[in-house]
């Protein structure tokens, strides 16, 4: 008996390696033991060198992005697959919104450059406290004409709390200036663009379900600190903030959190999955001390993790770079119910720490993948099954920050290989 | 710098401490209302920088810290320098030159902005000649400059290969063996190193010091 997804089948034999996949994955996340160690695929730019397109084309050309991603997963046969398409195949719809923060292929870098974030001022120290009196209002007029071209006229709208009465209506004038008029023209075509992109993302997951592929992770979000650090206020105006301006930031950080929650889970019950990947910048053991740590990022990110749990979501922190001295302080989570993704902290410091508490994820180097001989992946993997996966650590595998852009086709094959070859 | 008078020691500490608001208003006025010499103001802060330095060696400082000290320094050297009677002073002893970029490709700087300001407060001259550095720009700089080290910095996989290809041109214009090459940036490890034909990497600003110093025969 096959099942449609979508316009598309899937055929008994792909049903039942989907459903096989996908309990693998909530096996590791509930901490109790799967058929195997399941491997998952993400990436940015790598399918474009598999596939044999450009990074531009891999941004631009849904089709041919959709092509060379999927063949990738029937390639190799992943246990979970990040969504692609929404990752990577943006560059129609930042340029319809005319988007700031990024500079990617013709737009400040070549056509086989990654995209890049643009680490800026987003809103100025003075502004904490326009953020905390009312962030809608902020985001209307201040926010989004400044990381949004198309939002330029917003900065003339007025404000709306306050209005009552024949006021509500006094007060929309501006709705009819001609920069505002030619705003919402923009935002709508931009708009349209944006279902466009999830048409084909959509599509997409359809195509690669019904081949027998879960999608790893619906929804991606991001810590509220990371989201303050990185997005508003950039690097070092941040680290500044520590000190010039310690209770605003407590607070914006404790209303973002609160925010982010409720946005996350409604974004993971639209896209009907459990998973959500949140990268992590802003953790790592060199930026911060111990103290800061635990003072300023760990709290409003805590409350969001309880939150979404809650929610029976399954948060997929992703903790960049080396996050060794933080593990103590992030193992105060219920256990069964997040995975933690490593990238350069050592995986089987990891696993004596967290080993009861959390499933794991990665985390073979970018050096290794991308320099390395397919022996040495080989060996890569054999040594996180042997010292993880064989001691009874819920391990998925992965690179540590997924398949590099570079990394050539044999050591992914030998990656996928030696995870079959020593754990099933 | 043990002949400080209580004043002095409390602006050293203040800086060392991070007690922004406190420090620059002693400085201001010992600047701008007591006429103290600038030159000596400069010192005190070269003083506190080495105390910011070592707690950050030490593991008691992180990025925020080294972060606010460089912007204390700039407001106070922007009150001072202005100050300083021309002929007078003059730059104290540089430990030696190191020329700093990030490879084409790649965008990134806080790293590398780290690295060049605790090269310049630990006493060497840093150039930095900014981010997506096309190779010919390097050994053009590096013409001019005559470093002792070379740093290229790089945050994303791609500057594995855009750090080779550097070092490899450096090698066909003859200079190779002139200055020593280190690399750092979030993804550098040894195997880097050995794929680049760099002499070593950095994983912090404190390595990177301590690199250049071993290489000038410099006592850490």
């Amino acid at each position: 008996m096959s099942t449609m997804i979508g316009p598309y089948e899937q055929s008994e034999a792909a049903k039942t390696a989907y459903d096989a996949r996908w309990e693998r994955i909530l096996a590791c996340a509930r901490l109790e033991q799967p058929d195997r160690m399941p491997v998952g695929l993400h990436s940015f730019f790598w399918p474009a060198n598999y596939g044999g397109i450009s990074y531009k084309e891999m941004m631009y050309d849904y089709d041919k992005a959709k092509k060379v991603t999927l063949d990738a997963a029937m390639e190799f046969e992943p246990d979970g697959v990040y969504p692609l398409i929404l990752g990577t195949t943006i560059g129609r719809m930042l340029e319809k919104f005319d988007f700031k923060q990024l500079q990617w292929p013709g737009h400040g870098v070549g056509d086989m450059q990654p995209f890049q974030y643009l680490d800026r001022e987003y809103m100025k120290a003075e502004e904490y406290d326009d953020f905390l009196f009312d962030p809608t209002g902020f985001y209307i007029h201040k926010y989004l004409p400044r990381i949004l071209g198309v939002f330029e006229g917003f900065d003339k709208l007025p404000k709306f709390a306050g209005m009552h009465y024949l006021r509500s209506m006094y007060a929309m004038r501006p709705f009819a200036l001609p920069e505002v008029r030619a705003s919402f023209d923009k935002i709508v075509a931009a708009a349209e663009e944006t279902n466009t992109l999830f048409a084909h993302h959509i599509d997409w997951v359809q195509r690669l379900n019904a081949a027998g592929f879960p999608l790893f992770n619906g929804g991606v979000a991001t810590s509220p600190y990371d989201i303050v650090a990185d997005y508003f206020r950039g690097a070092t105006g941040m680290m500044k903030d520590l000190y010039r301006h310690k209770d605003k930031l407590k607070q914006v950080l404790d209303k973002m959190s609160t925010i982010v929650t409720k946005m996350t889970i409604e974004n993971a019950k639209l896209a009907n999955h459990p998973i959500v990947f949140i990268p992590i910048h802003w953790a790592p053991d060199a930026f911060m001390s111990p103290k800061q740590f635990e003072e300023f990022w760990w709290p409003p990110f805590r409350k969001m993790l309880m939150g979404m749990i809650e929610a029976d979501l399954i948060p997929m922190p992703m903790w960049e770079s080396d996050c060794t001295k933080r593990l103590e302080i992030i193992k105060d989570i219920p256990a069964g119910k997040c995975i933690y993704w490593f990238e350069r902290t050592d995986m089987v410091k990891a696993f004596e720490v967290l080993g009861d508490r959390v499933a794991l994820r990665g985390n073979l180097s970018p050096s290794l993948l991308t320099t390395g001989t397919p022996e040495e992946v080989d060996a890569g993997v054999k040594h996180l099954v042997d010292n993880i996966w064989n001691k009874g650590g819920k391990l998925i595998l992965d690179g540590a920050f997924g398949i590099p852009d570079e990394t050539p086709v044999e050591n992914v094959r030998a990656m996928f290989g030696a995870a079959r070859k020593y754990a099933g | 710098m043990n002949d400080m008078t209580d004043e002095e020691k409390q602006l050293v500490e203040w800086l060392a401490d991070m007690n922004e608001d406190d420090a620059i208003a002693l400085s201001n006025k010992m600047l701008l209302e007591d006429k103290k010499d600038p030159m000596r103001v400069l010192e005190l802060c070269r003083t506190a920088m080495d105390i910011v330095g070592k707690r950050f060696e030490e593991g008691e400082y992180f990025l925020p810290e080294l972060v606010l000290a460089g912007e204390m320094l700039d407001n106070i050297g922007s009150v001072a320098k202005p100050l300083i009677k021309q002929g007078e002073g003059g730059e104290a002893k540089k430990l030696g030159k190191v020329l700093i970029g990030t490879v084409h490709g790649d965008l990134h700087d806080i790293g590398k902005n780290i690295v060049s300001f605790m090269l310049d407060i630990n006493g060497f001259d840093v150039k930095d000649i900014g981010i997506d550095v096309p190779v010919k720009t390097f050994i053009d700089e590096i013409n001019a400059y005559q470093p002792d080290v070379v740093g290229l910095s790089g945050f994303l996989t791609l500057a594995f290969d855009s750090m080779k290809e550097t070092i490899a041109a450096f090698d066909s214009a003859g200079m190779r063996d002139k200055f020593k090459i280190m690399i750092g940036g979030g993804q550098i490890d040894e195997t880097v190193r050995a794929y680049t034909g760099a002499d070593a990497f950095g994983v912090n600003a404190v390595e990177a010091v301590n690199l250049c110093r071993n290489w000038m025969g410099v006592a850490a």
